[in-house]
This record gives structure tokens, sequence and C-alpha cells, in this order.
């Protein structure tokens, strides 16, 4: 972008980029445009026509800005710059104009329609339009389409911008969507009313910029002036997307995604978006401990007590302790110092069991070797990707859209998946269903090493397995052959299903020195080698093994590790409390409280303090900002809020060990997308879509 | 215009004829490799000569051909009002309703077709109607296209008749339905555009300048 052109917009003289669209110019010269069609993520259609400018020089008419470049621009007479204007009174005019016709087979129902407040038309309409219509002939109705559980449609307030068609088609990439039938009769609509398929499909109401596309759930619920907004980050899967809580009192009214360019870019997920009726079902909000086998509520100090009596009777050796997948760092390392003022090596964050954090001979793996090294944006500089054992689509969408995004961008990317065929967007080749297919690439193998940007994605599908070790070794051999990991490059990716895992992983939540991983200490559990354990929000693993331990479970929902709890310590759900998260690339972000928790719970650093006290063993920190000191003292890399990753060299030789490899095929932990945590279980509307969307399976790639 | 709705009663499959099948890969076969969505419009043109209409398998079948996405092909199918989304009779009566049409009588026309079939779109017998917009042959007002021909210069009583002629199965000659017109020639002698100096050159001037430009040069 070395040559610049000069253009007068408003008789102001700019210099600008010849590529960008007259509307960008506009507004890199300080100008607003309205707009409905045009969406800086999604390709031009120009069919609204209200971003019409005048052009000196040009044709006659206005000008849709967004649908010319400026190198197509005129010179004036002496080769003067071109002159754009946006507020003379042709253009008002005009947009006047398009504002009529647009409000002609609109319906007036602002005030029962739930985009009121924060819609467009509604904003454009003040400034370009009349106070009554001269359309005095019948307005036209348009009957709802179905679109699934999670959107509403009320089509006759479409415009037919086709955002949603062109977000569908371009980031979702679900041909579902289109435009049927013409002029006065134009519709949009789901093909034959079936639901869109995609967990994506949230990001349409955010892209309708009127009230056509509403959300369900939402639906009549709350005016967003009322709402009191919190931006904060999400955790139902290891992205960290950034999204802003809006809620009133103590109830999340819905949730709505933030810009972050390296990270969500302007979408959220189908589950970070609903995911908020779970935050008011099955909750935690007292204490409770078990007497005579039945959990009966107490007070806290009868919780604190009784936790602290039988930990204080039993010998540190046979008390363990594990986090979970939606715990905070502060949180993880409260329980981290806790364990360790008890004396116990017993602690692990992988409930899941995956061989990560630890190099063969049990010392701490280097940080790049669990994180996604290339980073989510930096999947666009790659030029081949290699899936093993992953479904993107449902442990990362965002993930599976940059990817997506990259493959439409690009024709010469190639994507290969070893693991389960599924539908992920877009065209791959499936290279195998199981580890053989890593020793037998084929022409892939000659892909990624001529690539000179190449990735490989290892997911939780392949480190959760009991031969995870040596399938890492081979990964790792067949990464140093194909030069994945260079100067200024690292593509080895290890794609994370929790949000709170990197940060553990940072602090060294893993077995100590002689310690036990969550499979150990669960069969302690059994065997009564592990007489106490301390659950923080683990819920993913299987919590009949704890019964004849003693389990305090300090957590949110009323989900699996509650049930085998002996005594409960209600804590906030991360819509609660502040708190950093990292995510899988290894950036720390900053979630904040959005309103207080429930009941009697509690922030899960101010639980892990206070009974601390009860236990004669007391946390050496007062506040979250103490809290946070000793974290960053524990582990620098935190420090950085939302740094950039800068990319690191990882050192392959110490990734897994040898073994024998089981050739059982690679399956993604994520059976099903819309019920992976205790929240989302919690939740009607992931329940409904689970049973809409996932009970199908989906279509094998072909 | 009528409902551009897909019919309620849809077959439950589709099959190219043989001969239509080769037609198609020489239609695909036009387009360089990765367009082959282009031949779309053909194709569907072709269903609906094979069928009749477009049935929702019909144009199933023609995305799975052409490698295009079902909602596609639906759109492009509902967006043509030429292509018929439910069936229609043997003989497709599309009267033209628009303006010089009507100024020329195509409403009674339309109450031959309501009397002589019935309502738009239902099938009664060999015939079957439905008002369109123009169909660019307002010089023969008022006109309808039965199939593949124009039907023009059309009054009741001789539409009526090509309609009871097509019922019983009759052969109807297409184009002018007035006895004393040749095609789009007006009725009777011509009355504008008479002059033979018009055409035996004597009303030509030399040209000696070109518009906008500089006088021609002479010797």
């Amino acid at each position: 972008m070395s040559d610049t052109r000069t253009i007068k917009v408003n008789g102001k003289e700019i210099d600008v980029d010849p590529a960008l669209t007259l509307l960008q110019a506009c507004e890199v010269a300080g100008e607003e445009i309205p707009r409905f069609c045009y969406h800086e993520r999604l390709s031009v259609a120009g069919n609204c026509r209200m971003c019409l400018i005048e052009v000196a020089g040009g044709p006659p008419k206005p000008v849709a800005s967004c649908a010319q470049n400026v190198k197509d621009l005129r010179p004036g007479p002496d080769g003067a710059p071109p002159e754009l204007f946006t507020n003379t009174p042709m253009v008002k005019k005009a947009r006047e104009g398009v504002m009529e016709f647009l409000l002609i087979n609109h319906p007036l129902d602002c005030p029962i329609c739930d985009q009121g407040g924060e819609c467009d038309l509604q904003d454009q309409a003040v400034a370009y339009g009349r106070d009554d219509s001269r359309f005095a002939e019948n307005k036209r109705a348009v009957e709802e389409k179905y679109m699934g559980p999670l959107i509403k449609t009320i089509m006759t307030r479409c415009i037919q911008c086709t955002r949603c068609v062109r977000f569908a088609t371009e980031i979702a990439g679900v041909d579902d969507l289109g435009l049927v039938n013409r002029g006065e009769n134009a519709e949009i609509t789901t093909y034959l009313e079936k639901a869109v398929e995609s967990e994506l499909t949230g990001n349409l109401i955010d892209v309708c910029p009127v009230g056509a596309l509403t959300s369900k759930p939402y639906a009549f619920t709350a005016r967003p002036w009322e709402l009191r907004k919190t931006e904060t980050i999400d955790v139902m899967d290891a992205v960290g997307s950034n999204i802003r809580v809006d809620s009133r009192g103590r109830e999340v009214m819905r949730i709505l995604p933030r810009l972050h360019a390296d990270v969500n870019e302007e979408w959220i997920a189908d589950k970070s978006r609903f995911i908020w009726d779970g935050l008011k079902n099955q909750r935690l909000d007292r204490p409770y401990v078990r007497v005579d086998g039945k959990l009966k509520p107490a007070s806290w100090e009868e919780a604190f007590k009784a936790a602290a009596d039988k930990i204080n009777a039993t010998d540190p050796s046979k008390v363990a302790a594990l986090a979970g997948d939606l715990v905070s760092v502060e949180a993880i390392k409260g329980l981290k110092d806790l364990m360790g003022l008890i004396g116990t090596p017993h602690t692990d964050c992988r409930q899941d069991g995956a061989h990560i954090g630890v190099n063969a001979d049990g010392s701490r793996a280097e940080r790049s070797s669990y994180l996604f090294n290339s980073t989510i944006a930096g999947l666009e500089e790659a030029d081949a990707i290699l899936i093993v054992g992953a479904n993107p689509r449902w442990e990362a969408p965002l993930v599976n859209a940059r990817i997506r995004k990259k493959w439409l961008n690009d024709l010469s990317v190639d994507v290969a998946v070893i693991g389960e065929a599924l539908d992920l967007t877009y065209d791959y080749t499936h290279l195998g269903a199981g580890p053989d297919s890593l020793d037998n690439l084929g022409d892939f193998a000659d892909t990624l090493k001529n690539a000179e940007r190449p990735a490989i994605i290892v997911g939780m599908g392949v480190l959760t397995r009991a031969d995870a070790p040596a399938l890492l070794a081979k990964l790792a051999k067949l990464a140093g052959d194909t030069g994945v990991v260079t100067d200024g490059w690292n593509g080895y990716n290890v794609l994370h299903t929790a949000a709170s895992r990197v940060g553990a992983l940072d602090l060294g939540f893993l077995p100590g020195e002689g310690g036990k991983s969550t499979a150990e200490i669960l069969a302690g559990a059994e065997s009564g080698e592990i007489e106490v354990v301390y659950n923080l929000g683990a819920d993913e693993l299987d919590a009949a093994k704890l019964k004849n331990a003693f389990v305090i479970y300090q957590g949110h929902h009323g989900d699996a590790g509650a049930h085998a709890a002996d005594v409960i310590f209600p804590a906030a759900a991360y819509t609660e409390q502040n708190g950093m998260y990292v995510n899988l690339e290894g950036r720390v972000q900053m979630a904040n409280r959005a309103y207080f928790p429930f009941g009697d719970a509690r922030e899960d650093w101010a639980i892990l303090r206070a009974f601390s006290e009860r236990l004669g063993k007391v946390l050496p920190y007062d506040d979250l900002f103490a809290l946070r000191q000793a974290v960053i003292a524990d582990a620098p890399v935190l420090a950085g809020i939302d740094a950039a990753v800068e990319p690191t060299s990882v050192d392959l030789s110490k990734l897994g060990s040898d073994g024998s490899v089981d050739s059982a095929p690679f399956l993604s932990p994520v059976a099903d997308y819309f019920q992976t945590n205790p929240i989302a279980r919690a939740s009607k509307t992931m329940a409904e879509c689970s049973a809409t969307v996932v009970k199908k399976p989906l279509l094998a790639a072909e | 215009m009528a409902s551009r709705k897909p019919a309620t009663n849809q077959p439950a499959s589709f099959q190219w004829s043989e001969e239509n099948a080769k037609w198609c890969e020489t239609q695909v076969a036009k387009f360089p490799d990765g367009r082959q969505a282009s031949a779309v419009i053909p194709m569907l043109w072709r269903a609906q000569k094979q069928e009749g209409w477009i049935s929702i398998p019909a144009m199933e079948t023609i995305a799975k051909q052409l490698d295009m996405p079902y909602i596609r092909v639906y759109e492009v199918a509902t967006f043509y009002t030429m292509f018929n989304l439910a069936p229609v009779g043997e003989f497709f009566v599309q009267l033209c309703g628009t303006t010089p049409c009507m100024l020329r009588g195509a409403e009674e026309l339309k109450e031959v077709c309501r009397e002589k079939i019935g309502p738009e779109m239902a099938i009664n017998g060999k015939l079957s109607w439905l008002e369109v917009e123009c169909l660019g042959a307002c010089c023969n007002a008022p006109m309808a296209q039965i199939n593949d021909y124009y039907y023009e210069d059309l009054t009741p009583e001789n539409f009526g008749a090509i309609l009871d002629k097509l019922q019983a199965g009759e052969h109807v000659e297409p184009g002018t339905q007035n006895p004393n017109r040749h095609t789009s020639d007006p009725e009777g002698e011509n009355t504008t555009l008479t002059d033979e100096s018009l055409y035996d050159g004597s009303m030509a001037r030399p040209i000696d300048k070109l518009p906008n430009s500089e006088p021609a040069k002479t010797e």
C-alpha cells in the first residue's frame, strides 16, 4: 500500500489507499455515511442505496459509495483531485428518497420491536426520514420464517439488505439462507424452512440492521437502554471471545460480542451468546453439608468447619485438588497455594486427562508446547493446515471461522484432516480417521513440506488418549520434518477446549513431585488412597468414582461435581466475579463482574481465602490485587493483559515420548456442542439447540 | 401476479429423460471448470420443458449436478417468473395485462379465461392460465403467450375460439389473429413513411462535418 491517492472529501484533502471504497475513504476523512447493506466483514452488495454520495465530475447522479473504489474515480480538470461530497442538498435528497422507499413496506411497530433503541433504520430515519408517508397503498406483509431455536423472525420488517445471506454464506459457511422471489415479493428465507445449521447463527441477529432477525430467547424481555453493559470474557470455549454482558439487576438479559480483531473479530459462537438462561437455573446459592448421606443446607461457618475438620484430620498426602474448565486464574492460584500450604502434591487441572503441560521426564513443559502458537489471527498467514483429532467447528467455532476465512480468501491454502470426517464449512483432504494416517500423509506430506508457513492443529481428541505421548512424538517428528517450527513462525497449535486450562498450566497447577494426575486421583479416591478431594468446579469427570472420598465442591451449578460432594461451597459464575483468563493462544484477558452472585455465593478467591483462615493455613493475600501480584510473581507471563502473543519456538524433541500407538480412530471430546459445561447443561435454550441441531448428525464431507 | 410459492404437492423424485440428460452435459461443457453453475438457467428451462413445471426434486437434482447449494437454485427458480413452480396445463396461457394490452381490452380477455378455464393457475382439461407482465408485443395488443407462441390482436371472440380449439386438441396458427394484418404491419395500407424520397437517396445531404469534430477536410 505504498502509493496513495489524493482525494477531496467535502473540500478536505486526504490521501487514501486507492483500493478503499468511497465509503471507507469518507470515513477516513471523518464523514459518517449511513448504510444498511454494507458491512465491513462481508462482501459488498450495494443494494440498499443508503450510502449515496455526490462525486464531482462523475455521472450526474448520486453514487453508491460502498460499491465504488477510489481508484475508479476520475480526476478533475488539470489532474485536480477527485471531489466527493457527503453533505450537499443532492445527497440529502437522494438519501431521503431511499429512506422513504425503505419505509414504504416497513411496519411502524417500533414500540413492540426488540430492535427498538439499537436499530439502524430507526436511527437513520431520524436523520433522513420524512415525518409522514406519501404511500397510501397497502403495505406488504411477509410470512414469518423458521430459522431454528435461536432466531426469531419478523420478516415484514426486513429491508432485503441481504447481510444475513452473506453472513451465512461467507462467514458461517452454510448455504441455508437465500433471497427468493423478486421485486415487491422478495423474501429472505431458509431453504424450505429448515433451521440454519451453524454454531454462529446468533451473529445473524447482530448483522441484521432492522428487527427482522432478533433473538428468540431475548424476545420481549428488555430494552437496550435499561441494561447495564459489562465488558468481559467468554469461557464457553478456550478462544476467550470478547463479550458484553447486558444485565438488569441480577439477571443476565443477553450476551453480545465485542470487537477484538485478533480473537473473535466481531462474532461469537451460539453457546457463548445464548448460554445466559443457564446462569439462572440449577444454581448453588448456599453452602451444603452432607449429613447422613443427604446434602443439607448449611451456613458458611458450618460448611467451612466440616471441610476444615476433615482436612485437618487427614494426612496431607491423602488430600487432592482438581480444577475445572471455567475457573479463573486467580481461583486456581488460590487453590494451588492452599494445597501448597496443606502440603499435598496431588493437584491437577486436566480433568479430561490430557497429556499436556508435563514432559516425559515429569518436568514442567515449556509454555509453547501447549499453546496455539500461530495465534488465531496468525492462521490467516498459514498456507497449509493439518488438523489432527479435532473438530474445530465445535471445539472452537471462531478458530474454525478463521480457517474458513483463510480458505475463502486464499485459493492456494491446503487443509487436511486426520480424524472424523465432518462438515467443517471448508474443503479439506481427509487423510484418515486414526493415527495410522500420521505415518502416511500421501501428497499432503509434500504440501506441508513445501509450504512456507505450515500449521498443525492438535486437538484434545489426540491429547486425551492413553497413547497421547507416542502420538505427540509422531506429530513432533512430522512437525520437525515439515518445518512447522522455523524462525519467526511456529505452526504447532494445540486446540484447547477449556477456558481455564492454559492459565492453569501457566501457573503449573499440575501434579507436583510424586503427585497424582486426575485419573490417578480418581482411582485413589476409589481405592482409599485419597481421602479428601477439593473439587474446584470440575464437572466433566466421572464423579461416581469420588463417592468413597470426602469431596469439597466449590462451584456455581448443581451438576455432576456437586452431586458427588460432601461439602458444597457456592461460588460465583464467570459473569459474577472479576478474574483473568488465558485463552488458547496464551492471551491474558480480564473478565469483569456484571452483577453480584446469587444468595450466599461468593467469589472463588474469597472462598479459598476465607477457608484457608478456618484451616489455620492463611493464604497471604487479602484482596484481589494482592492475589494478582502473587499470580504474576508465580507466572510473570500473565502480567501482560491482552498482550499480543509473540511467536515463540517450541522444542519439538521434548514433545511426547516413544511408545506403542493404538490405531483406534480419533474422536473429538465435544460430542454435543451445546452441552459441554454445567452452565450449558442448565440452559433450556442449549437443550433445545442440542435437540434441533446435534441430534441430527452432521453430514459427512464428501 | 400469482403466488410464487412452490406447489404443495411435490413429486417424490425427478429424472432427466435420456435425451435431456445428454443435452445437460453439453450445456455444462460450455462453461469453464468451476463455473458449471452458469448452466443453471438452461437446465431449469429444460426441466420445465420436460415436466411442464419445476418441482423441488428437479431443483435439487440440478443443484447436485452443478455442485450448487439447493438454496441458490431455489433463488434462481423463484426469481424468474418464466419458471413455473406449480403444475400448469398442457396449454399454458400467459395473458398480458400490462397497460397497452389493458387499454386494448385485456380485461375482457381475462373474463374469457375465467369463464372458459377458471381461476388463475387452476388446470381445466388441457388449459391453465396466468396474467403476466408485458411480453413485448404491444404493437399487436392485446396478446397472450400460449406455450412457446404468441397469439396477437385478440378479441374476446377469437380468443374464446382459440381456447375452445386448444381444449379440443386442434391446432391454432400462432401470430396475429386479425385477418387484415400481416405480422405487426399496420392494418390495411401503410399510413406513414410512405414518401418514396425517403428511400431513393434524394433527401440525403453530403456529410461535411461530424458532430463534435473538426470540419471534414475537402480537397
